[in-house]
């Protein structure tokens, strides 16, 4: 089994790790609560207030005020979590697909429909950026 | 005696669920997808399965990360759907097999897979979809199933091989069985997608088709599969598909393929099922 170290060569994902569990702990914990009406109903009721009793870093907290789901995950969110607060706010798993991946919706749900982001271009940072000098060049 | 009649691997995404929950498999984006399962319930309901051991991941919703067991199994009489943040799933509530599944959990802690045993626990998406999926809107699920809940969201998720390895234990428990059962195993989630991150949307068709095709062809090497190769190449939550190497554990060795569905996409997901018999089934 590779380490967790050895997956950091691919682009635009964040693995849920012992780091990020750690960091996002409490986030997480914070989106979790959010599978009970009664909770939902509350925090929609008072955002800042109810956030209070989960000790967020600014970062986190911020993140999730703005609904910013790159954000979250950067802040080691989980997207199985973070997805409960998009329940709660109305984003489906591909409207905070297409949030995260810094597109509209509708262009995101052609990608989708035209067979998903290739995976040519996108195994590795490496591959990555070769491909962006590439364009570039012509 | 009890005995594995067959193998299901089949996708688990909650959008499938919204679907079917909203009436909406006849639209122009689901059709497709729910006319390829058609196909499915009728080959699984032609192998006559008496119970289901469903092997599936909970997505933050029965453990929160305050426990997170690496393999646990369902012992309880019920199990409800859960509310995932949206009200839980208008489906059937799960019914499992009590004296089956401790007869399972048993033999497996004796034989070296050191099970965490659940009295209480609530199911969501990840396993009722392929229920919805596999036996249709039902009023009741038509047989008992054992829920077998696997980490693969917090790394490090069981290698391939240990999820392989898992399979063959269970064989043998089932065949140490004294009751006639036909039992029919499910391997679910997958098959290649990203639903985080700046790169999701990933989508692999070409890495997915390999890997139906090598759980007939090469499932041994198939099993020994590294982690990083489903997260580059069949993006981050691909690595659910670890999950189908129990199912196929589970099954002999030459069990042949009856049928196979592929479609992209399901909201971010490409949505795989593949059904493996055995040759005396």
């Amino acid at each position: 089994m590779s380490k967790s170290d050895d997956y950091s060569d691919i682009p635009g994902t964040y693995l849920f790790d012992k780091t990020a569990c750690a960091k996002g702990y409490n986030l997480n914990n914070f989106c979790m609560s959010l599978m009970k009406d009664e909770n939902r109903k509350a925090f929609l009721a008072d955002e800042p207030t109810y956030l209070d009793k989960y000790q967020l870093t600014e970062a986190q907290r911020k993140a999730v005020l703005e609904r910013n789901w790159i954000g979250m995950i950067h802040e080691g969110g989980n997207i199985y979590y973070v997805s409960k607060l998009g329940a709660t706010s109305g984003y489906s798993f591909e409207a905070m697909a297409a949030s995260m991946a810094g597109t509209t919706r509708e262009n995101y749900r052609a990608m989708m429909i035209s067979g998903g982001r290739s995976i040519e271009g996108n195994r590795s940072k490496t591959e990555q950026a070769a491909g962006a000098r590439k364009k570039g060049d012509l | 005696m009890a005995k594995i009649v067959a193998g299901v691997g089949c996708s688990h995404v909650p959008a499938i669920g919204a679907a079917l929950d909203m009436g909406k498999t006849q639209d122009d984006y689901w059709k497709p997808l729910f006319d390829g399962f058609a196909r499915s319930r009728e080959v699984l309901a032609a192998l006559k399965p008496d119970i289901v051991i469903e092997v599936y991941n909970d997505h933050g919703t029965a453990f929160s990360l305050q426990y997170i067991p690496t393999f646990c199994m369902g012992v309880a009489a019920e199990f409800k759907p859960a509310d995932e943040g949206w009200g839980p799933r208008p489906v059937p509530v799960v019914k499992g097999d009590p004296e089956f599944a401790w007869h399972l959990v048993e033999s497996l802690i004796i034989n070296d897979f050191d099970m965490t045993i659940v009295n209480e626990m609530e199911v969501d998406h990840g396993l009722t979809v392929p229920l919805s999926l596999m036996f249709g809107q039902v009023k009741e699920w038509p047989c008992p199933v054992i829920p077998l809940c696997v980490n693969v969201v917090t790394y490090p998720p069981p290698s391939g091989k240990r999820c392989f390895a898992l399979g063959r234990a269970i064989r043998k428990a089932v065949q140490d069985y004294d009751k006639d059962l036909r039992v029919v195993v499910f391997g679910t989630g997958g098959m290649s997608h990203q639903i985080h991150g700046e790169r999701c949307g990933l989508i692999n068709s070409a890495w997915d088709k390999q890997f139906l095709d090598r759980l007939t062809s090469d499932p041994v090497g198939l099993a020994a599969v590294p982690h990083k190769d489903y997260v580059r190449e069949a993006g981050a939550e691909g690595i659910e598909m670890v999950m189908w190497h129990v199912m196929r554990g589970a099954l002999d060795d030459n069990a042949e393929e009856v049928y196979r569905f592929y479609h992209v996409p399901a909201s971010n997901t490409a949505v795989g099922n593949i059904i493996l018999k055995n040759p005396d089934a």
